[in-house]
């Protein structure tokens, strides 16, 4: 990409970026999840995507829920440490509000699809999900043996998203990136992607180096969005805590059709600023 | 019910906390295994290297998280890397001494499911599915695993191999299935789980009536070792935490 970055409002973003039956990765384990992002892509109507993350986790429901998903390529579809994700049980258990195409796979099979698209490989490699039913579901997995010792190996097909969406701790005033912490396959999914579209904690005017941090430089990404909590309910490490209570409480909002779409209309659709903790007191 | 009574529960969890040896690398899942392997550090592992698939080595969380990717995970971690990097390297390198992880459904051959109850394209239920359990089976020198015991969580075969259970002996020995009933090791013969101790007050007739196959025993059956008091007030301000 021979552009540079363009620091630019999300709503333009998006826009620009992320058009109906996309193929859109939005990643971040459990921390840095671009729920900002994923809502601006659910206010401006997109539909029939193909979405792809690890863990599904609260955004995937929202987008699952309110029907725009067709195909969901994932490894964990619960709310960690709560339990089911309702609207992607009843999606798949039911068909509401429609049926959606699953590409199933483990974290670690998932993790090499993106390394294959990142390398531009045609598929990743790995030892497991032998003896499992998962490659009998799945036209994404395969078996290979290996050209030096003749081990029989798991095949992935890799994963080349239209645009990939991540948010970040930081960016400098030339849209370069850096993201700390549980860093998850960020980076994978960003050089996997044809574009890629940033949401930063803060706008500084030089990035200073951090400890465990990953720097994308400006010239691999499309747009950067000044978007301050946009990781809430997730979380961006030294800014912000998890959210434990909203992941509890979106147990029951879920859990109701009509309850969560209300919800889904009051604090989403037509919301005008970023969501944040405040949702749970309506 | 006395206060100072462990529910069965609280026996299960402290049961499988008891299962880790000081020292060794674990890889802890989300859910129930999560509190035993924090109430292991606290109790007589405060050695064992917590291996969260989020990325965090050696974590040393203050309170118990609720989910594997917390802030007090990361934080306090010794090493943080990315998720491909922690399942190439660290899990699929073989660097896990043990497997700590939760199931839906087990059945005789140690098979978990965690995918679906009922058929893969039309399920009754849907469950979470894979997330990293499969390759940590496969890979991790020996498997805790801990689940509640059912006729409908141990079953004669699994609607859907998730995890497979050959492996759960197939690196090592010591594999176990900790349960709030008991505790079920693979036979050194063909590795079918059977029944080696009921936790106290649990009858063993209890336990075949949990189970949806023809149970066997080895003798002699074993009782767990009572829960100490220690043991219960570490796992109940264990717990506690997770709400500060």
């Amino acid at each position: 990409m021979a552009d540079a970055a363009k620091i630019q409002p999300l709503p333009d973003a998006v826009a620009a970026l992320v058009k109906d039956g996309a193929f859109v990765a939005l990643e971040g384990f459990t921390h840095l999840i671009p729920f900002a992002a994923g809502h601006e892509v659910l206010r401006q109507g997109r539909q029939d995507l193909t979405v792809v993350r690890l863990t599904p986790d609260l955004l995937f429901d929202q987008f699952i829920g309110l029907g725009r998903v067709e195909r969901v390529i994932f490894s964990y579809g619960g709310n960690p440490g709560v339990g089911s994700l309702h609207r992607f049980r009843d999606a798949i258990e039911h068909g509401w509000p429609r049926p959606i195409a699953l590409v199933e796979h483990s974290h670690a099979g998932l993790s090499n699809a993106y390394v294959a698209g990142a390398s531009h490989l045609p598929f990743g490699v790995l030892r497991g999900y032998a003896g499992t039913d998962l490659p009998e579901h799945s036209e994404d997995i395969a078996f290979v043996d290996c050209p030096f010792t003749g081990q029989r190996l798991s095949a992935v097909r890799a994963i080349n998203p239209d645009v990939a969406i991540i948010h970040a701790q930081q960016a400098d005033r030339r849209g370069n990136v850096q993201l700390w912490g549980l860093t998850g396959v960020q980076k994978e999914a960003v050089l996997a992607a044809r574009h890629a579209i940033v949401t930063v904690e803060e706008i500084v005017d030089e990035l200073v180096a951090r400890p465990r941090a990953i720097v994308l430089p400006a010239w691999v990404l499309d747009a950067v969005c000044h978007v301050p909590n946009g990781a809430w309910p997730s979380y961006a490490a030294d800014f912000s805590v998890r959210d434990n209570a909203f992941y509890e409480a979106w147990d029951p909002i879920s859990r109701d059709r009509d309850r969560f779409t209300r919800w889904m209309e009051e604090n989403v659709l037509d919301a005008t600023a970023p969501l944040g903790p405040e949702a749970l007191t309506r | 019910m006395n206060d100072l009574e462990p529910t069965p529960d609280e026996v299960m969890t402290i049961a499988a906390a008891r299962q880790l040896r000081d020292g060794e690398v674990v890889l802890v899942g989300v859910g129930p295994p999560n509190a035993a392997a924090n109430l292991a550090r606290r109790l007589d592992a405060p050695n064992c290297v917590l291996v969260y698939e989020s990325g965090a080595i050696g974590a040393r969380p203050q309170r118990l998280p609720l989910s594997i990717g917390d802030d007090d995970l990361a934080a306090a971690a010794q090493e943080l890397v990315s998720v491909p990097e922690m399942f190439n390297y660290w899990i699929g390198g073989g660097r896990i001494d043990v497997g700590f992880l939760g199931a839906s459904q087990i059945d005789r051959a140690g098979n978990i499911n965690t995918t679906v109850i009922g058929g893969y394209e039309q399920p009754k239920v849907r469950l979470p599915g894979a997330g990293g359990a499969p390759e940590i089976a496969a890979s991790a020198g020996r498997v805790i695993v801990l689940l509640r015991h059912s006729p409908r969580s141990f079953v004669p075969e699994v609607d859907f191999v998730t995890s497979v259970g050959r492996e759960l002996d197939g690196n090592g020995h010591g594999s176990v299935v900790i349960t709030d009933l008991g505790v079920l090791r693979p036979s050194p013969e063909d590795g079918e789980l059977e029944l080696v101790a009921v936790h106290p007050g649990v009858d063993v007739d209890q336990v075949r009536e949990a189970t949806g196959w023809p149970l066997r025993l080895r003798d002699p059956i074993e009782t767990t070792e009572p829960v100490t008091d220690r043991e219960l007030s570490a796992l109940r301000a264990l717990r506690s935490s997770a709400r500060d």
